[in-house]
């Protein structure tokens, strides 16, 4: 059997392409979480961003407005989470699935008018290097610059944790907040300043569904992927470059069921649509059972409120 | 000048207050969203809270959305007392309908009184297996029990799928995905001609009683409560943590499995692709605003219950999307949240000093 080693470069890349939403939410997500907070409202974030930027294009027909415009509801969407869980000291898992809930019904709401519009063609870079290396040119070239982005940014969040004095400030507040509040650190804003961060990210990886990935609105489109990349975060044990690892087994296995059906392999597609999940919860088992190594990686204070007195 | 002062001790009194207070916010704002998308807010209130529960049969529509709602609230009040966040009672639900169903189509062509019971039992089974999955994973490997219990929703509607597609079919159906329809010793009786409001709703109401019980007249109930408190005291008080844990979720994931088979025997009659409208995770809304009290479940659960049918009201006459429901159930967990900061801290007047 001959195999074409340009086709295998296409399936990477198209295994790359359905890794990135993932890989944007859950780099959001690992941000959010390194503060200590725990928003289980990734899904409802991200179908708010596919939405906003699919209605944005059509609307006024900019890309780059509709991309920022999604992220800026990510970040609005985000703050009634802020505001909930640092203000109002609400309890973080709750609040989360409000704001998945509320989201996939306010997406479906303002896209009442959208059903079946086609999408735009987004532009992508490095056009005319597609056919200069076998193997590697699909990979590398010819892709949206969202792509481009998110294979870049698990690099970026491990500087900006490891580095960067804002990303030590991060992890302090996550770890130990009252240590850092006694340090003059305003535990508050920075997790809000978090939430919020993640809310953009989580608003891109729906824009880049709805506008580039698919590209058309369809009522609750992200069909779980937000949950997948809350999965992702705990894979990584919250080490970023781990999620790139995790987001392309995830996207392997989207991908390769397409093809296995199309080869006339024998296994009920349902069982394939469910591999990610089962994947996911045997990825969770193996890695929680040493509850040494998950402590040590867990930031400490994930998912409890804080509240100072003054 | 006013100034926040937190509580010495929670309000008891606002404790109940603040549900009745969320609802009211939930419609303020609904009606403000309404008028945003270009509807007049009265009108479209009344098509979606009103007009849907006018008439007998709306009373009924009511009390059968309901009768799952609560169900799986009261299960799952058990998990979240004894802080274990439970939230896949949705796939819990479908796992009890697959197992109840697959019993249930055994018998499709017999008739007899004892078939009832046992498909019931079997939802019950199925539901309390599916959620031993996370309660396992949890206690005896440390997995996070959210992800776990959420991850195997999807598994379990993909597995109802893959049956009523595949080998479960109905063999003079057409293809269509679906079942053969369950004989009728396996269905639950109808409790008034002409309405779809059927006996599973006695199955709720017992599980409310028990669980008052439970709660409030036992030691197990004490147990939960004070692990739901705080886990280091439940550890200190020498309570056998791992297996309540267990014992919480299978509660839970019973009372899932029945609402399950309330659905599958009651008003559908087969298993399909779609046996619940996202019950299991409306029913979190439900335990919460409730505030895990058997009673005020009760309540919750009728008022969640009109999302759903105000949902399908507005979408035929007024062609509002019906995913509107879903919009309210967040907006009502989002303000019952934010008014529970009346219950931790309060306004205080204070003199302006010189």
């Amino acid at each position: 059997m001959i195999v074409d080693i340009n086709f295998v470069g296409l399936i990477i890349a198209s295994i790359m392409a359905s890794a990135v939403p993932l890989i944007l939410a859950s780099c959001g997500e690992l941000i959010t979480e390194r503060s200590g907070v725990l928003n289980l409202g990734v899904e409802g974030m991200m179908i708010i961003g596919a939405i906003s930027g699919f209605a944005l294009m059509t609307v006024t027909g900019s890309l780059i407005i509709a991309v920022f415009g999604a992220m800026l509801a990510g970040v609005l969407i985000s703050t009634i989470f802020g505001f909930l869980t640092q203000t109002l000291i609400t309890n973080h898992v709750a609040t989360g699935l409000a704001l998945t809930i509320f989201g996939i019904g306010i997406s479906a709401m303002i896209g009442k008018n959208f059903v079946g519009i086609p999408g735009k063609e987004f532009p992508v870079l490095f056009e005319g290097l597609k056919d200069t290396i076998p193997l590697l040119s699909p990979i590398l070239f010819g892709h949206s610059i969202v792509f481009y982005f998110a294979f870049a940014l698990p690099f970026i969040t491990s500087y900006f944790l490891k580095k960067t004095k804002i990303g030590l400030i991060v992890r302090a507040v996550g770890d130990s907040p009252e240590s850092a509040s006694n340090q003059g650190i305003n535990v508050r804003f920075v997790r809000y300043a978090c939430i919020l961060y993640g809310g953009a990210m989580c608003g891109l990886a729906g824009a880049y569904l709805s506008m580039i990935y698919t590209p058309q609105w369809i009522e609750n489109m992200t069909g779980g992927r937000g949950w997948i990349a809350l999965a992702l975060v705990v894979f990584s044990t919250w080490n970023p470059i781990k999620i790139l690892i995790g987001a392309m087994i995830f996207g392997g296995l989207t991908i390769i069921q397409f093809h296995m059906q199309a080869i006339g392999v024998r296994i009920p597609v349902q069982f394939l649509t469910a591999l990610p999940y089962i994947v996911t919860i045997i990825v969770l088992v193996v890695i929680s059972r040493d509850s040494r190594k998950i402590r040590l990686s867990t930031p400490s204070s994930l998912g409890k409120s804080f509240y100072k007195d003054n | 000048m006013i100034k926040i002062v937190k509580r010495d001790q929670p309000s008891k009194a606002i404790f109940f207050f603040t549900p009745v207070l969320a609802i009211f916010l939930t419609l303020i704002a609904g009606g403000i969203i309404f008028y945003i998308l270009g509807f007049k807010p009265f009108e479209a209130l009344k098509f979606f809270f009103i007009v849907p529960i006018a008439d007998k049969y709306g009373f009924s529509e009511l009390l059968l959305k309901a009768t799952p709602l609560c169900l799986i609230a009261i299960g799952l009040s058990f998990c979240f007392k004894s802080n274990n966040w439970n939230i896949g009672a949705e796939g819990q639900l479908t796992f009890g309908a697959i197992v109840s169903g697959g019993v249930a189509l055994l018998f499709y062509d017999q008739e007899g009184f004892y078939i009832l019971p046992i498909v019931i039992l079997a939802g019950a089974i199925g539901g309390m297996i599916y959620a031993s999955i996370p309660a396992i994973l949890k206690t005896y490997f440390n997995t996070n029990e959210i992800l776990v219990s959420l991850m195997l929703v999807y598994v379990s509607k993909l597995i109802l799928d893959y049956l009523v597609v595949g080998p479960w079919s109905n063999p003079e159906g057409f293809n269509f995905p679906e079942t053969r329809q369950f004989s009728d010793s396996a269905r639950l009786p109808l409790l008034f001609e002409g309405l779809r409001i059927h006996a599973g709703i006695f199955l709720a109401l017992a599980a409310v009683v028990i669980s008052w019980f439970v709660f409030y007249k036992t030691y197990l109930g004490f147990q939960m409560k004070v692990s739901g408190f705080s886990l280091k005291t439940a550890k200190y008080a020498g309570y056998k943590g791992k297996k309540m844990i267990i014992l919480v979720f299978l509660i839970s994931g019973a009372c899932a499995g029945l609402a399950g088979v309330g659905e599958i025997t009651g008003p559908i009659g087969q298993l399909h692709r779609e046996v619940s409208p996202d019950y299991g995770f409306t029913a979190i809304i439900v335990a919460f605003l409730g505030r895990l009290h058997p009673v005020g479940i009760i309540f919750a659960s009728l008022v969640v219950a009109i999302t759903y049918l105000g949902a399908e009201t507005a979408q035929i006459f007024m062609q509002i999307p019906k995913y509107t429901g879903q919009v309210f159930q967040g907006m009502i967990l989002f303000f019952l949240l934010a008014s529970d900061y009346l219950l931790f801290f309060k306004f205080k007047f204070i003199g302006t000093k010189k």
